[in-house]
């Protein structure tokens, strides 16, 4: 059975969801091995074994941390010439793309984003124009490169243990052209990453102020442990910072539970959030085109029923 | 300094978007074609650093003939010329292609930084800045929130889950730009009238010396199998709040086992 490589999103060595998801998903297609990159390998290993790796390749380096992308490529390229999997998948993240692009390149490949379901004959499901519309593609050209979303695919644990092999990495010209010279972290909620998190709680116009983001959405998004998002007009509108807008030009998201209040549901909005599993609507306005898709939708007004809502979440516990 | 945006013609976001039944590509009939939201960031980003010194702002653009109003337009915000590559062979093409021929398009020019928006509102891919970075073997600064050029050095802030990291590479680099990067000013009337008469490059394939065999439909490394609507989300239970709406969430997240 030919191997299928999977790239382990990380930070140093605390393995992201999506990466065991991947292993999953690539089990269906051939052998799981995994590529993980940078500092960390030693307290993964266990965990990628016990979700499917049969071997976990592993470079490591100060590279991996003074430049950006180009290290993580460089080492792929190497691992598919010597390998030839029968394809790559690579978590659909900022970095993943890039990543994902620059080995089509290298390698001369094609390469499919933001797949949902990889097929055993390589035959990526892809939900485009913000999952209005169901595409299946396969890679015509190559070893085929594919970046897979979060949420997918339920992790599979086999009990298994995984093979280490290291691999040297050196550092190309195209790597270190550019260079990390300072991180620099902001300050984190302690809410789940919004690209990643099974529940999102949404607030869009009818919120009406940042005061009511912080006082109606957020609490309700803390009782259910979910991450928090918003619509343009909230973000345009200052009530609540950009990186969470949720839509067509901000995040994609596709939660098991996603509660989207006061938004009245413009293509720009659906398109970021309509692939989510189960949908919970809370709007005025009972002709609001959200309300078709939702699972259950109340027409009323959230300043009343979301702290209620949240008094009640919360008495369950 | 001279600068180089790369913008793309893409359906309205405000729009429904459709494929093309008979060969999966995109119907570019189906809404009004605007330039890519990213890209005006891109641009924008480009006029204040020439501004803030010296120098051009050249618009390229790759696309079917009606894509030079959209070279036009991203010039009337104040860029000099525009570069609009059109030949009927690169329909269809993919990233991959269209990364060969924008690379093709810029090597040799001398631009000191290529700027693209983080990804077009369309396809969505955010891989062609990468792509393009690769084949001209210059530094990749993408997703960045902020630009700074100081003599021969240019530093960004990437974007990252956890913040951002600070970059630096020498020049000449590609960089992306993402959303809300910096306030994309609205053309002036001098401007729209400068654009009319700007000088505007239309190249076809052969005259960036590539051929049809390297880039359309055809030649694509990826291929569409077929493609569906998704099907109408059935109809759920939308009741009207008399008191009882939270009650009733409640219910139904318990029925849902969320809670």
């Amino acid at each position: 059975m030919s191997e299928v490589l999977v790239l382990i999103e990380h930070s140093e060595g605390a393995i992201k969801k999506v990466s065991l998801e991947l292993l999953a998903m690539a089990a269906g297609i051939g052998e799981p091995s995994a590529v993980f990159v940078g500092p960390g390998a030693d307290s993964a290993l266990a965990t990628l074994g016990d979700h499917g790796a049969k071997t976990v390749y592993v470079a490591d380096g100060q590279a991996f941390l003074d430049h950006v992308v180009v290290p993580t490529v460089d080492v792929l390229v190497k691992l598919v010439s010597e390998k030839s999997p029968a394809a790559v998948l690579i978590p659909s993240s900022a970095d993943g793309k890039e990543i994902a692009g620059r080995l089509a390149v290298a390698i001369d490949s094609g390469v499919i984003t933001d797949a949902v379901a990889v097929s055993a004959d390589v035959v990526a499901t892809q939900n485009v124009f913000g999952g209005a519309t169901i595409v299946h593609s396969k890679v015509s050209k190559g070893i085929p490169v594919i970046t897979v979303r979060t949420n997918s695919i339920a992790p599979v644990q086999s009990g298994g243990t995984a093979t280490r092999v290291d691999v040297a990495a050196e550092v190309s010209a195209a790597a270190s052209a550019t260079k990390v010279v300072n991180r620099v972290s902001v300050q984190k909620s302690g809410r789940p990453d919004l690209s990643e998190a099974a529940i999102v709680v949404s607030g869009g116009r009818g919120v009406g102020s940042d005061e009511g983001f912080a006082s109606v959405i957020e609490p309700l998004a803390d009782s259910l442990g979910a991450a928090v998002g918003a619509s343009r007009a909230a973000t345009d509108a200052g009530w609540y910072p950009h990186q969470f807008q949720v839509g067509q030009t901000g995040k994609t998201v596709s939660p098991q539970l996603y509660v989207a209040n006061g938004i009245s549901g413009a293509i720009q909005h659906r398109a970021g959030m309509q692939t989510s599993k189960t949908v919970v609507v809370v709007n005025k306005d009972a002709d609001a085109p959200i309300f078709d898709l939702a699972d259950f939708g109340v027409v009323g007004d959230l300043h009343s029923v979301v702290p209620d809502l949240t008094a009640r979440v919360k008495a369950r516990k | 300094m001279k600068i180089c945006v790369c913008v793309k013609q893409v359906p309205d976001s405000w729009a429904e978007k459709k494929l093309t039944a008979s060969d999966s590509t995109l119907d570019r009939a189906a809404a009004d074609r605007v330039v890519n939201e990213l890209d005006e960031y891109a641009v924008e980003e480009a006029l204040r650093i020439v501004e803030a010194g010296e120098g051009e702002v050249t618009i390229l653009s790759m696309g079917p003939d009606e894509a030079a109003d959209s070279v036009r337009k991203a010039i009337s915000m104040g860029a000099h010329a525009g570069i609009h590559i059109s030949d009927p062979a690169l329909h269809g093409s993919d990233a991959l292609a269209t990364s060969l021929v924008l690379a093709k398009a810029l090597e040799g020019r001398g631009f000191d930084l290529i700027i693209f928006g983080s990804e077009s509102t369309d396809a969505r891919m955010s891989v062609v800045p990468a792509m393009v970075s690769a084949r001209l073997g210059l530094p990749q600064m993408t997703f960045a929130n902020k630009v700074e050029v100081n003599g021969s050095t240019l530093t960004i802030h990437r974007v990252t889950d956890y913040g951002y990291d600070e970059v630096q590479s020498s020049l000449p680099a590609v960089v992306s730009v993402v959303e809300k990067t910096n306030e994309p000013r609205y053309p002036s009337f001098k401007n729209i009238m400068a654009a009319k008469k700007a000088p505007m490059e239309t190249l076809s394939l052969a005259d960036i010396g590539l051929d049809a065999a390297s880039v359309g439909l055809a030649n694509a490394w990826s291929e569409v199998k077929d493609f569906a609507e998704r099907p109408a989300k059935a109809k759920g239970t939308v009741i009207t709040d008399e008191g009882n709406g939270a009650e009733k969430i409640e219910e139904f997240l318990v029925t849902q086992k969320f809670i």
